[in-house]
C-alpha cells in the first residue's frame, strides 16, 4: 500500500497530477491512498516551494509541475 | 547508485537525434512563417471591404498583423523559456538564496526571478517555502516582484515588437525596482507582520535536482511550457491586441500625446493608479504598449503602466493575504508603486 500525497492549493495541474497517479497505480496494480494536501501550512512543512508537489510514503519526490508518467511509475514501484 | 545503473534508470530515449532534428525543422518553418506575416496581413486586409486610410482599416491592419505575430513570438519565446527554466527550479533558487544577506541577496533574487519558473498561482507556496527556509523577507520580496514583471515573455515580446532599446531599459529598471523595493522592505524589519504561523514555520530547504535531464527532456519541458502558457494566455493576448488595434485605429494622436505625453506631469501616477488593479500578463499588455508608443505616448509613462500591470495584480494580492497581514500587503504595494512612479518620472525627464 502506497501512501501518496499531492501537494497543491487546488490548481488545475494539481488535480491532473492526482488523476495521473491514480491511473498509473491502477495500470501497475499497486494499491494507493491519494490525499490532496491543500493547506498551505502543511504544504510548506514538506519543504516544497513550487506546486504541485508529490510525496510518496512520506518522502518528497517531486515539485513544480505535473510529473512525467514514467517517473510516477518508478516511484510507485519502489518499495 | 553507480553511473551505469543511473544510465539504465532512463533506458529508452530513442531518437534523440530525431527530437533535435524536428525541433530545428520547426524553428526553420517558424522563421519562414514569420517572414511572410507582413505581406500576408496586407493581402488579407486588402481583401476586406474597407477603405484604405479609414479608422477601421488602420485598426484591422494592426490586428491582422499583430495576432499571428504575437502568437508566433509567444510560442517560440515560451518554448525557449521552458528549455531555459528546466535548468532552474524554485527549490534550487531557494537553496541559492537561503541565508543570503540583504543587499547582494536582493540582487541575486531579482536576477533569479527572471529565469525561475513562476506563476501567480504558486506565489503563496513559494513565498512560504522561501521564508520558512531562511530566505530573508526583503530578499523574498525582491524575487516576488521581479518574477512576474521581468520575465522572458515580457522581454522577448518587447524585443520583437518594440525594439531592443526599450527591452533593455525595461530589464534594467524592472530589476532596479525589484532590488530596491525588496531592500527597503528588508530594512523596515517587518517580519513581525507576517501571519504568525508563517513566521514560526521552519523547514529544511530540500533540493530535488538529483533528477538529471537529457536534452530531449529539456525539449519536452519547452513543449510542455508552450502548451501550458499559450493555452492560458492566448485570450489575454487577443484582448490586448484588440485594445491595441482600437488605440491604433481610433485614438487621435494629438489627444493621446496630450494625455500620455511628456507634458502631462500627472499622467504617470494616473496610469499607475489605473494599472494596479488591472490584471494581465506580459503577452496581453505588450500590444497595448506598442500601440501607445506609436501614438506618441511618453516612454516612461508607458513603462510605468506596463510594470504596474504585471508586478501588482489583484488576484495575487488576494492570495498573498493568506500569509501576509494587511499592513504588510499595503507596504508591499506602496513600495513597489513608488518605485514604478520613480521609473516613470526618471524616464520622462531623461529622454
Amino acid at each position: 500500500m502506497k501512501d501518496v500525497k499531492v501537494l497543491g492549493p487546488g490548481c488545475k495541474r494539481c488535480a491532473a497530477t492526482a488523476e495521473m497517479v491514480e491511473a498509473e497505480a491502477r495500470k501497475l496494480g499497486v494499491s494507493v491512498t491519494i490525499e490532496k494536501v491543500t493547506d498551505y501550512a502543511r504544504i510548506a512543512t514538506y519543504g516544497v516551494a513550487s506546486t504541485p508537489g508529490l510525496v510518496v510514503d512520506g518522502k518528497l519526490v517531486h515539485a513544480g509541475g505535473v510529473p512525467k508518467p514514467e517517473d510516477v511509475r518508478s516511484w510507485l514501484k519502489e518499495s | 547508485m553507480s553511473a551505469p545503473l543511473a544510465a539504465n534508470a532512463r533506458p529508452s530515449q530513442p531518437g534523440a537525434a530525431l527530437w533535435i532534428g524536428a525541433t530545428v525543422a520547426a524553428l526553420v518553418l517558424w522563421v519562414v512563417l514569420y517572414s511572410q506575416l507582413e505581406p500576408f496581413s496586407i493581402w488579407f486586409v486588402g481583401r476586406l471591404p474597407v477603405r484604405p486610410g479609414a479608422h477601421l482599416h488602420e485598426a484591422l491592419s494592426f490586428f491582422a498583423l499583430d495576432t499571428p505575430k504575437v502568437l508566433l513570438l509567444l510560442t517560440v519565446v515560451v518554448f525557449g523559456m521552458g528549455v531555459v527554466r528546466s535548468f532552474f527550479s524554485a527549490e534550487r533558487t531557494r537553496a541559492m538564496l537561503a541565508g543570503r544577506r540583504e543587499g547582494a541577496g536582493n540582487v541575486a533574487a531579482a536576477a533569479l526571478g527572471i529565469v525561475t519558473p513562476f506563476c501567480s498561482c504558486s506565489a503563496v507556496p513559494m513565498f512560504i517555502g522561501f521564508v520558512s527556509a531562511g530566505v530573508p523577507l526583503g530578499v523574498t520580496f525582491s524575487f516576488l516582484i521581479s518574477a512576474p514583471m521581468v520575465n522572458e515573455v515580457a522581454l522577448g515580446l518587447l524585443l520583437a515588437l518594440v525594439g531592443w532599446k526599450v527591452a533593455t531599459i525595461y530589464l534594467g529598471f524592472g530589476l532596479a525596482v525589484a532590488i530596491v523595493s525588496g531592500w527597503v522592505i528588508g530594512q523596515l524589519h517587518l517580519e513581525g507582520w507576517l501571519e504568525p504561523w508563517v513566521r514560526d514555520l521552519r523547514t529544511a530547504a530540500v533540493d530535488l535536482t538529483a533528477q538529471s535531464l537529457t536534452p530531449v527532456d529539456r525539449i519536452r519541458a519547452g513543449l510542455d511550457a508552450m502548451r501550458d502558457i499559450v493555452g492560458r494566455v492566448w485570450l489575454w493576448m487577443i484582448l490586448g491586441i484588440g485594445a491595441g488595434a482600437v488605440i491604433h485605429g481610433y485614438v487621435p494622436t494629438e489627444l493621446l500625446a496630450s494625455i500620455m505625453g511628456r507634458g502631462a506631469w500627472w499622467s504617470v501616477p494616473a496610469v499607475v493608479l489605473i494599472a494596479v488593479p488591472i490584471y494581465s500578463n506580459a503577452a496581453g499588455i505588450i500590444p497595448v504598449v506598442e500601440a501607445l508608443l506609436g501614438k506618441g505616448a511618453a516612454l516612461g509613462t508607458v513603462l510605468a503602466f506596463m510594470m504596474a500591470v504585471t508586478a501588482i495584480s489583484a488576484p495575487e494580492t488576494v492570495l498573498l493575504r493568506r500569509v501576509l497581514s494587511l499592513r504588510l500587503i499595503a507596504v508591499f504595494i506602496g513600495v513597489v508603486t513608488v518605485g514604478i512612479l520613480a521609473v516613470g518620472y526618471l524616464f520622462n525627464a531623461l529622454i
